[in-house]
């Protein structure tokens, strides 16, 4: 299937994308990677006039470590980022999110930008984000914000950036030393998107939880935090127990979808286990 | 025959590379020049009349040549689409054409089409279409559909229900009155999506001072093509030519005359212009017909001991909008429930229906994977029921040696087989005994592991003319055509049509092994009848055992009159010339030879001939088989299930596959693979689902699950060869027993590791959510 | 409004005009001639298309053409050198690892990809590797084989490759 015709605009840099897009205004798309936008646009569920292309613009595809943060560009790729010795050292729950997404060839295009923009609730990064209270640099015809990801995700495919901003840097802030994460992602087969997915980070020091991310994937609208199991660990003994108690309280407050691959207790049920499995996992060995 | 050298060979397949460096030509990498694009807009209604088509702003869009309704096309047929007997002759069914007139039945039936200068600008004018519809309540759900009162999709019916017939052996009665186990069951056959990787597509160039038509087409037939071309459209049929280029899969997908063979062949009449029209994958999912689509209802008369001694099933076949070319094929499971065993009684009834959904068809097996399933869940319902061993249930109940040629209840004639045997050697692999107690260990450690098999058996190689009559309305046969040319090279025509099964290299080491060629000399040609005689293309696992013979035979008659010619140049007497390895002596003189190549120029040369003898070394055979073949086999699979996640593990696949002699088995256990993954895909993960509004809620690969690299094990496969009697070359079939097989082992190992939770059966596809609900419908309690 | 956009493909400048809506496999396929790369789907799912772009592997039917200017790219029709076939290619055919052959093109891609990060990967990572491609027709396990025959066969020739000089020397 081919997509609806539409202009296409090649920016070299931010301000020129802002300036394109306050012209166009919701008529047009801006396209990094492509890997949310290009599949709708041939179902042509997506028929933008003007397609606003950043992929060219230097300096938006990085990796760094800065005051107290890992900074990611926008343009930055899921590969990228799944093979980075600094995300693999300082924050393996992006790490192997990154890994599980889509498939390799979707991995080398696919960008952390363009999927937080996308904003699926049952997209990996997402999660991830909020877990981690990520902080998202956006530039508009107004200057530069910062928005926290608990304020990002709005809604279902909708993020709080309006249609004339670009997202430009995505900041995390840097564990503790010694900080594990892991993303636990269930699916009929592994290219697919979860049916749940659980994000997943801790810091243990003297077998307790010093601190303590917990993030769920495709459980409601937006990616959502669990709470409720994030409280009963902090501070508490890291032992089975504790962890299979709390665990237990993964699903609550959440409203998971019903679709073809799982209804809403199954989703549910799967939230513990997996949360479960993951807090298992972080805490092996400690 | 002479001992093989070449038959029986794992030679690389000759096919591989044009394919492996990107130089192959599928349909739509062929070059062509000024072509129009055509797109086929298809209907967004499950079941609507259609009140009108504005085509005004579409015929005004950049770079459209035409757009027709199919109002505007309909006087242009001169027949319906056909539709064969398969099985079913009493069933009623509609015509049914290749575009929508006033009003359609499913998601996906064409309407209308436009023809443009590039692929986008039709796709971008099919948008400008104002196409008005009067929605009619959607029949969904097959069984609401032969319910009182429900809306009907052929008026001219009466009803939804294509036929309700009976296909019974024995005395049903009596063995359900000697039973002391009676088990009832329904079972489904979920509808799937064949999705071979390449889409159809067609190119189609009318001639129109020469009223000559020649289609390329992603087809498995394309000989059948041809006439239906000729009929529908009222051309010649020696004016048609088909060519299916390399086919990319069909597993039956491609095995009908589809309505945009005929929509892409009118529209090149119509605009005088070469027109090529491809399927998107989107297109695909409800314009390429479904398979399986079932609901059985059976029920089971058994003894203690494990024998089985009848069997009554009602099989429920989805046929979709309309009867599909061989749409109630799917109903041959009613004559082949039997299987290996012997039962006392059977008694089918079938019936078809119609409902608003993509017309079913055939899909790799048609009809055997639903009897294999059936019956080998019967076996271990059974093996439930009385406490027998699933293997000694089959035991019990397999018909013996001693007892070939058996004649079933249904009146088929097995060929031969002793079907313990591939059960025996299966078993011996997964070291059954053991790995029964290992799962005793695990069920006491909460891990549910199950053990499943199958012991199929299967009808292939259509096949005899006489009795495929009875399943295609027409005899069929096997057809190959062997020319020698001058130089002592070959071409070899064969009338089967491979899309992607690799039939020239086995088909070249028949030839080559009889006659001594090399086997670079060889060339096989398929796939265009304009060349060679009518053939009956590829389908039903029967090239191997049909033309393959009559590509042997058209050798041993070539090789015969190479021995006349020889036994002239020599100047002996016919009967004392050998003929081997591509030499012709006379007897005790095997220096004094003279090649085949110097015959063949021999036989170019009317004076170097005996007298009488015409010249030429060229032989066409039409092999019309004895029987069909009957491949068998068991395969066992071992899964875990994760009592958490519902999530079915597949630890181990053996095959253990009997298909007589394996021509190149190389390509036998390519087949094997290929098949027992389709099967899985089955169990596991596919499933064309239809919401209650009658969309399809599966249409796109996201949706609609077949299995991935990462979702399958390594196969182990053995084999055993007991040759068939129906043909010289002693071959059965195995391009559908790996999928034949394969589903019932999956789901047989699935119900037995959820045996301890009081399940019996479970709808496939056997699905983490699904098991997981099964699990804990009791609060996670064991019963 | 239509843009310029130039490319190297096998080795090959191709410059042409193309509607921004042109797919980099449309692209491929019509204006370079080079039919190998196929089409399977339209959601991103099957592989069929996958090619080599700036040296990594990518669905081409989820790329723009404008997007891939100034880029090289390698198709299947780039790998075999002359009539050598790249290792890739000749265990593909040993193996027996393609049927219907509709696939294979974009499975080579993705296997030279998995190759080049991974010369020594297990069962596992080879069939995590080619997830992103889908075969109907081999059950993957002639694929899988294929690509382990491959790695052997490019772990051996970049042994010689290595130790050449030294012999010289």
């Amino acid at each position: 299937m081919i997509p609806a015709s539409f202009d296409y605009i090649a920016v070299k840099t931010v301000p020129e994308a802002v300036a394109e897009l306050a012209k166009h205004g919701d008529e047009s798309k801006l396209l990094a990677g492509g890997h949310s936008l290009i599949p709708l646009m041939k179902l042509r569920l997506s028929t933008p006039s003007f397609v606003v292309d950043i992929g060219r613009v230097k300096d938006l595809n990085y990796i760094r470590r800065t005051d107290g943060h890992i900074a990611f560009g926008a343009l930055t790729t899921h590969h990228d980022i799944e093979f980075s010795d600094l995300v693999k050292e300082q924050l393996p729950l992006l790490a192997s999110a990154a890994s599980q997404i889509g498939d390799p060839q979707v991995r080398n295009r696919g960008t952390m930008g363009g999927a937080a923009a996308h904003a699926d609730p049952s997209g990996d990064y997402p999660t991830c984000l909020l877990t981690l209270d990520a902080e998202f640099d956006v530039v508009g015809p107004n200057g530069r914000r910062v928005i926290k990801a608990s304020d990002f995700f709005v809604g279902t495919f909708t993020s709080a950036l309006q249609p004339d901003e670009v997202l430009t840097e995505i900041r995390v802030p840097a564990p503790p030393a010694g900080t594990r994460g892991t993303y636990l992602k269930f699916s009929r087969r592994s290219q697919d998107w979860a049916i749940v997915a659980v994000a997943a980070q801790a810091t243990v020091k003297d077998r307790k939880f010093q601190e303590i991310r917990i993030g769920l994937t495709s459980m409601g609208g937006t990616p959502l935090r669990a709470s409720a199991v994030e409280a009963a660990l902090r501070g508490k003994s890291a032992d089975a127990d504790t962890i299979r108690k709390a665990a237990e309280k993964a699903a609550e407050g959440t409203d998971p979808p019903q679709d073809l691959n799982g209804s809403p207790d199954y989703r549910r049920h799967l939230a513990t286990v997996l949360t479960r499995r993951a807090l298992e996992q972080l805490t092996a060995g400690r | 025959m002479a001992i093989s050298t070449l038959i029986g060979a794992s030679i690389k397949r000759r096919e591989d590379p044009e394919l492996i460096t990107g130089t192959g030509g599928f349909v739509d990498d062929l070059p062509q020049t000024g072509l129009v694009h055509m797109y086929v807009v298809r209907s967004t209604e499950p079941h609507a009349r259609i009140l009108g088509i504005d085509t005004a702003r579409a015929r005004q869009a950049d770079g459209v040549l035409a757009v027709f309704t199919g109002k505007e096309l309909a006087s242009e047929f001169q027949s319906p689409l056909p539709v064969t007997v398969s099985f079913v002759p009493e069933k009623k069914y509609p015509p049914h054409y290749p575009i929508a007139t006033d009003r359609v039945r499913y998601v996906g039936e064409p309407v209308a089409i436009v023809l443009a200068q590039s692929r986008a600008a039709a796709e971008d004018a099919a948008e400008r279409l104002d196409i008005r519809y009067e929605s009619l309540p959607p029949v969904v759900d097959m069984e609401k559909a032969i319910a009182p009162g429900a809306p009907v999709l052929h008026d001219e019916l009466g009803s939804n229900l294509a036929y309700d017939v009976k296909r019974a052996g024995g005395d049903i009665e009596a063995a359900f009155r000697d039973a002391d186990v009676r088990i009832s069951q329904r079972i489904r056959q979920q509808r799937l999506i064949p999705v071979a990787v390449e889409p159809r597509g067609v190119v189609a160039d009318y001639k129109p001072f020469a009223n000559a038509l020649t289609v390329w087409s992603s087809t498995q037939i394309p000989h059948f093509v041809k006439v239906w071309l000729a009929v529908i459209l009222g051309i010649p049929e020696s004016q048609v030519r088909v060519v299916a280029p390399d086919v990319g899969g069909g597993f039956g997908s491609k095995i009908r005359v589809y309505p945009e063979e005929v929509l892409a062949a009118l529209a090149s009449r119509k605009l005088g212009r070469r027109v090529k029209w491809i399927e998107d994958r989107s297109e695909n999912m409800k314009a390429t017909h479904h398979g399986r689509a079932q609901i059985w209802d059976v029920e089971v008369a058994a003894r203690k001991d494990g024998t089985v001694l009848g069997v009554r099933a009602t099989q429920y076949l989805d046929l979709g909008a309309y009867c599909s070319q061989f749409g109630t094929f799917q109903a041959i499971a009613l004559l082949l429930i039997q299987g290996p065993y012997k039962l006392q009684a059977w008694d089918g009834r079938g019936i078809g229906v119609y409902t608003n959904k993509t017309p079913t068809d055939a899909y790799r097996g048609a009809g055997r994977p639903e009897a294999t399933y059936i019956i080998e869940r019967v076996m271990d319902l059974v093996a439930q029921a009385t406490g027998v061993d699933p293997a000694a249930v089959r035991r019990k109940n397999f018909i013996r040696q001693e007892e070939q040629p058996f004649t079933s209840l249904m009146g088929l004639t097995y060929d031969s087989g002793d079907y313990s045997t591939t059960l025996d050697k299966a078993l011996e692999m997964v070291s059954y005994q053991q790995l029964r107690k290992e799962q005793a260990e695990k069920r006491k450690q909460g891990k549910h592991v199950g053990i499943g098999l199958s012991t199929y058996l299967e009808i292939c190689g259509l096949g005899p003319s006489v009795a495929t009559t009875a399943a295609a309305g027409i005899g069929f046969w096997g057809m190959a055509v062997l020319n020698l040319h001058f130089t002592g090279k070959a071409t070899l025509v064969i009338g089967s049509s491979p899309h992607g099964q690799g039939h020239e290299t086995p088909f070249a080491q028949i030839v080559a092994e009889t006659l001594g060629l090399p086997l670079e000399d060889i060339d096989v040609v398929h796939g265009d009848t304009a060349i060679g005689p009518m053939g009956m293309d590829t389908y039903g696992s029967r090239s191997a055992s049909v033309d393959g013979t009559a590509v042997y035979l058209s050798a041993v008659k070539v090789r015969e009159k190479a021995r006349k010619i020889a036994a002239h140049l020599l100047e002996a007497a016919e009967e004392d010339v050998v003929y081997e390895n591509g030499k012709a002596y006379v007897k005790g003189s095997p220096t004094k030879a003279v090649t085949i190549q110097e015959i063949t120029g021999a036989a170019f040369q009317p004076h170097r001939l005996p007298a009488g003898m015409e010249g030429g070394l060229d032989e066409t055979t039409f092999f019309n088989p004895p029987n069909f073949v009957w491949p068998f086999g068991a395969h066992i699979a071992v899964v875990e299930i994760d009592d958490e996640t519902g999530r079915v593990q597949i630890q181990r696949y053996v095959a253990v596959d009997d298909c007589g002699t394996r021509l190149n088995p190389l390509i036998v256990d390519g087949q094997i693979h290929g098949g027992i993954a389709q099967g899985i895909g089955q169990a596991l993960f596919e499933d064309g689902v239809y919401g209650e509004d009658g969309q399809l809620k599966t249409g796109t690969l996201v949706d609609y699950l077949i299995p991935t690299a990462s979702d399958l094990p390594m196969f182990e496969t053995e084999s055993l060869v007991t040759p068939s009697p129906t043909n010289p070359l002693g071959v059965k079939g195995i391009g559908e027993a790996g999928t034949i097989a394969s589903t019932a082992a999956v789901m047989n190992a699935v119900a037995d590791a959820l045996s301890p939770f009081g399940v019996k059966d479970i709808d496939m596809p056997a699905s983490p959510q699904k098991l997981w609900h099964l699990m804990h419908k009791n609060g996670g309690s064991k019963r | 409004m239509r843009h310029r956009v130039a490319m190297t493909i096998n080795g090959t400048q191709y410059e042409h005009e193309v509607e921004p809506r042109t797919l980099l496999v449309y692209y491929i396929r019509e204006q370079a001639g080079l039919t190998g790369t196929h089409i399977g789907c339209d959601t991103s799912s099957c592989g069929a298309c996958t090619v080599e772009m700036d040296g990594h592997s990518v669905k081409s039917c989820t790329v723009f053409a404008v997007q891939a200017d100034g880029a090289q790219i390698t198709t299947i029709e780039g790998l075999a050198v002359g009539s050598q076939l790249h290792p890739l290619q000749q265990a593909f055919w040993d193996e027996h690892g393609l049927q219907c052959g509709y696939c294979t093109p974009g499975m080579i891609m993705a296997a030279k990809q998995l190759l080049e990060r991974n010369p020594k990967p297990t069962e596992q990572e080879i069939r995590l590797g080619i997830e992103g491609n889908l075969c109907r027709c081999t059950g993957y396990q002639n694929i899988v084989k294929a690509i382990e025959t491959a790695a052997r066969t490019m772990a051996a020739q970049a042994g010689k490759e290595v130790k050449a000089p030294a012999a010289v020397s």
